[in-house]
């Protein structure tokens, strides 16, 4: 399988993207210029961390109209796995594939440390593999990360179990101070409706070797491996999309 | 026609900076300043021959580019045609 790393001018994340999906994972992986108008066949989309046309205006502003945003965006309502991390998350937020905003980090600051984070739910591609209620130990690295929606939307979010990530302790209990930039519901990621799309801010692609102090992100990668090949429609949309099952993968081809 | 677009965040979403700025603001003696919020402040040099069509058009990229609806709003003024006469850029604000 094949996965589609998408370079944003400013992107700086999109080499460990890569690198933890085609040397770490061993699979196929491809860089896919935002220029371009075609994911040529991914499996997976990854819209990588960074500072995508620098940030100037707003995080993730100008990358999403991009020219591979419509492809990213068609990929995305077939019921491809898309996973914005970080700058890809304030772009899929920005492109409305996502929703919500984010604002400046409550203490105004870029911050630049691990976190924990809980697995809420399992079944989206992204954390198939994982345990309910597992703690991740993964690296932030962003000055906007403090999630933000209308009242109504977030409780929507928690209602549809949208809330795939929360910061917490690391034992797995939400606090404030475990919330390292004043997320709402100490929101760290979410999925959309149909749970195919997936945006949080920490970095599993920066945490899949022990080498860099955690290999806790490798399960993030590692559950999108496993979905693609079980099927689209064993995971995606779970119960609630029946439809989806027989697809199989072959919607992940177009 | 110079138009004047202010970016500003919706007063229910929490303004970390304008927060910070208050903070600092009453460190510094100035009590008597309540709050602070913090926005952004564009200036469009727009192609339009009425000032209604520079609205329009800047009322259309903020909406599209330089505000996110989520968290932000916006207000627009035109800058009213000054006469050729008057050499002077800073005419008033309609």
């Amino acid at each position: 399988m094949k996965f589609a790393v998408v370079v944003f001018p400013g992107s700086n994340c999109d080499h460990d993207a890569y690198h933890a999906a085609k040397h770490v994972l061993g699979q196929d992986a491809e860089f896919v210029w935002h220029k371009d108008t075609s994911l040529s066949g991914a499996d997976v989309v990854v819209l990588p961390g960074g500072f995508s046309y620098g940030d100037y205006l707003r995080t993730g502003a100008i990358a999403r109209f991009s020219p591979i945003m419509r492809a990213v965006s068609d990929f995305a309502n077939a019921g491809g796995p898309v996973i914005g991390i970080c700058n890809g998350f304030q772009v899929l937020l920005e492109a409305g594939l996502l929703p919500g905003a984010m604002l400046r980090n409550r203490s105004v600051k870029f911050q630049c440390e691990f976190v924990h984070v809980r697995v809420e739910q399992t079944d989206t591609p992204f954390t198939a593999a994982c345990r309910s209620g597992q703690v991740l130990r993964l690296p932030i690295a962003h000055g906007e990360g403090n999630y933000y929606a209308e009242p109504d939307v977030v409780e929507r979010l928690e209602r549809q179990r949208q809330v795939i990530f929360r910061y917490t302790t690391a034992d797995g209990a939400v606090t404030d101070a475990a919330n390292p930039n004043g997320s709402l519901n100490s929101i760290a990621g979410i999925c959309n409706e149909r749970r195919n799309v997936i945006g949080l801010m920490p970095h599993p692609e920066r945490a899949c070797e022990l080498a860099v102090g955690s290999d806790d992100g490798l399960v993030v990668f590692e559950s999108v491996v496993q979905s693609v090949k079980m099927g689209s429609g064993v995971i995606f949309g779970g119960q609630s999309a029946p439809v989806a099952v027989g697809q199989g993968t072959g919607v992940l081809e177009k | 026609m110079r138009v004047r677009v202010y970016v500003t965040l919706k007063p229910s979403v929490f303004d970390p900076q304008g927060k910070t700025v208050t903070d600092a603001l009453h460190s510094l003696g100035y009590g008597g300043i309540g709050d602070v919020r913090q926005g952004k402040f564009f200036e469009l040099e727009v192609d339009a021959s009425t000032a209604d069509e520079a609205r329009r058009l800047a009322t259309e990229a903020a909406g599209a580019v330089l505000a996110n609806p989520v968290i932000e709003s916006f207000r627009i003024d035109v800058e009213s045609v000054v006469p050729a006469s008057s050499g002077t850029a800073s005419g008033a604000l309609s």
